[in-house]
């Protein structure tokens, strides 16, 4: 293989270790890096140095348009787009308009995470070049891997493996887009 | 059933772990992932076929009640709220412990909802499906059942906004779409895991595209994690109002015994204690025929059997609470029904209620009960009996016996009514059984989360 590397992968056995290795490579300045993990690690966040999500805005103001599409769809149905007198109640009654002001609510915001989170995730992403990977296979199951991409500022191959080396990777490979 | 290592129940002191055995991160993947890898076993095609059968009654009946008319129902003008409406009611009951145990307990933070979270989340959809179904061909025309959502239309005409049976159309669709987002959502990272290991093109294809190209990212988790939480959190006020809302249906009528405040609360404790019996009468056989006694532990179920109890026993408060509450008010007609109820025409269809509902739950009093296998299977069997005669003495009883003593009727159902009950378990099990086929049926990226070697700093926060 002559192209160069997308980026380089080592895995890890043990959250533990990932956890070490993340912050390690934190350290070391890197950015454009990422870890795989089977299951959500605790403190990974932090020991990666991530900025917190702004998904919660976003749900937020999805939760607010579903209250005022709610307000609006009843009001206008009931005021104006075929105003009847129902049950001796006034046209607009907001009283009677509660659930489904509250259900629309929840179901926007609830919309709002749902794509929220895959498109903050970039997802769905069919291909990625961690999948042409042999050992990355592992990755739901049991593996730990962390990779640093090529087109990172600080990336120097040689740098990059002996890190992971000083971590104790079990494997160490390059990735090839 | 014996149980294969540590302490199966949990004792004052130290909890019961959650997963039994030898197991590590791998083998907690592959033993839910080879459920759906192994040959399809016998017994599995022999429940399908039973399955489908009986979707195909369902599909006869409401094809011959599409071309006969609703007069092949029991309904008649006092009592024109017949099985429909009950076993509208009863599915939807039945949906609310899968939201309980994916969003409430999860925002508790009782761990040991993740073994048992993905069979109630499923069960909570497929029977929102069987729920759905009811309304739909109860409003007669139902080529027209469109009318019920709010569409633009050339005879300008909207729904009804101010009427309960509309806020049921916002409830039930809003539950069932959240409900379906939060099961597949949680259900990304073991999808990804099928895709990784599967043999054949097809499941390749499949698993692929359904796992979305998830490969375990941690900035991924990050927002994920996020995202799953704040769904919890809009899940738990959505489960507390579907059933209200569906109180709502009959306690804003002015018949006597529907007219109460006390139906939300009551709706809502019966629909989680009709839920957790329908989970507990899936979950004890699929646990030994997939032998997932290490995942759902003993531990889990007694958890099950508990939350039976202390539901079962609101539900008897409730029935108590009514009964004084017609006598308090002085109300004759409030009086005469419950006393009907009780021993009128239906005396039966109420006191089957009361002994499955408020008798025999308190059975798991006892811990031999709450740890006997077959014990608490037939109790949650009465458990699903009580809670559909609950709706039918709630629906019929009200209805056959109102203010003029002229409208007075008696409901008897159909043949078409049964079958139509009957085959709706079939719409249920058909898809509970392709969903054990072909999707994980435990969340194994939680279970490992809740592993003692998933803690990076040894249980230290």
């Amino acid at each position: 293989m002559s192209a160069p590397a997308w980026g380089i992968v080592a895995v890890f056995e043990t959250p533990a270790e990932i956890l070490r290795a993340a912050e390690a490579v934190r350290d070391a300045g890197y950015r454009r890096f990422d870890v795989h993990t089977p299951f959500p690690v605790h403190h990974m966040d932090r020991a990666m140095g991530l900025r917190d999500t702004r998904l919660p805005w976003v749900i937020l103001g999805m939760a607010v348009l579903g209250c005022a599409t709610a307000v609006g769809l009843q009001g206008w149905a009931m005021g104006k787009g075929y105003p009847f007198i129902l049950s001796g109640k006034p046209l607009f009654s907001l009283p009677a308009f509660v659930p489904i002001i509250f259900e629309l609510t929840v179901l926007f915001a609830a919309f709002g995470a749902v794509f929220g989170m895959l498109a903050f995730n970039r997802l769905p992403a069919l291909y990625h070049p961690l999948f042409k990977n042999r050992p990355f296979s592992r990755v739901a199951r049991d593996g730990f891997f962390i990779v640093i991409e090529s087109s990172d500022e600080k990336f120097k191959a040689e740098d990059v493996r002996k890190l992971f080396e000083s971590l104790g990777a079990k494997e160490i490979e390059d990735v090839h887009d | 059933m014996g149980l294969t290592a540590g302490h199966p129940v949990e004792d004052a002191v130290t909890p019961a772990p959650l997963v039994l055995g030898s197991n590590d991160f791998g083998s907690v993947t592959d033993r839910v992932c080879e459920i759906n890898e192994w040959k399809t076993p016998r017994a599995w095609y022999v429940a399908f076929g039973i399955a489908l059968t009986l979707l195909g009654v369902l599909l006869a009946m409401v094809s011959y009640l599409v071309l006969a008319g609703l007069g092949v129902w029991g309904l008649n003008m006092p009592i024109a709220w017949g099985f429909a409406i009950v076993n509208f009611v009863f599915w939807v009951g039945i949906a609310h412990a899968g939201t309980l145990i994916s969003a409430i307990l999860f925002l508790f933070r009782q761990h040991w909802r993740t073994s048992i979270n993905r069979w109630a989340e499923a069960m909570t959809v497929f029977a929102v499906c069987c729920a759905g179904l009811f309304p739909g061909i109860h409003v007669g025309r139902m080529w027209l059942a469109y009318w019920l959502f709010p569409i633009p239309n050339q005879m300008k005409m909207w729904p009804n906004f101010r009427s309960p049976l509309l806020w049921d159309v916002f409830a039930v669709g809003t539950y069932a779409t959240v409900s379906v987002m939060f099961w597949y959502v949680g259900m990304l990272p073991d999808l990804s895991s099928l895709r990784d290991r599967a043999k054949t093109k097809m499941r390749k294809i499949l698993y692929g595209v359904f796992s979305l190209g998830w490969r375990g990212s941690a900035r991924h988790w990050h927002v994920y994690e996020r995202a799953y939480l704040i769904l919890a959190a809009l899940a738990t006020p959505l489960v507390l109002s579907v059933h209200s809302v569906v109180s709502f249906d009959f306690a804003t009528s002015v018949i006597p015994g529907w007219h109460t405040t006390i139906f939300p609360p009551y709706f809502v404790a019966g629909a989680i204690f009709s839920g957790f019996g329908m989970v507990l009468t899936l979950i004890v056989p699929s646990r030994t025929m997939f032998k997932l006694e290490d995942f759902v532990t003993k531990r889990h179920l007694e958890n099950m059997c508990k939350i039976i109890l202390a539901t079962g026993s609101m539900v008897g408060y409730a029935y108590l609470v009514e009964f004084f509450i017609a006598w308090y008010s002085g109300n004759m007609y409030e009086r005469y029904t419950f006393i009907n109820r009780a021993m009128g025409p239906y005396w039966w269809a109420y006191w089957i209620m009361v002994t499955c509902n408020v008798i025999t739950p308190q059975l798991f009093w006892f811990k031999k009960v709450r740890t006997n296998l077959v014990g608490m299977w037939i109790l949650s069997i009465f458990v699903n009996i009580g809670m559909w005669f609950e709706r039918f003495v709630i629906v019929v009883t009200s209805l056959h016996r109102d203010y003029l003593p002229g409208s007075w009727d008696y409901y008897s159902p159909t043949w078409v009514d049964m079958m139509t009950l009957v085959g709706s378990f079939g719409l249920f099990f058909t898809l509970f059984l392709l969903f054990i086929r072909f999707i994980p049926i435990i969340a194994a990226s939680e279970v490992k989360g809740v592993l003692p070697q998933a803690k990076p700093h040894g249980g230290h926060e």
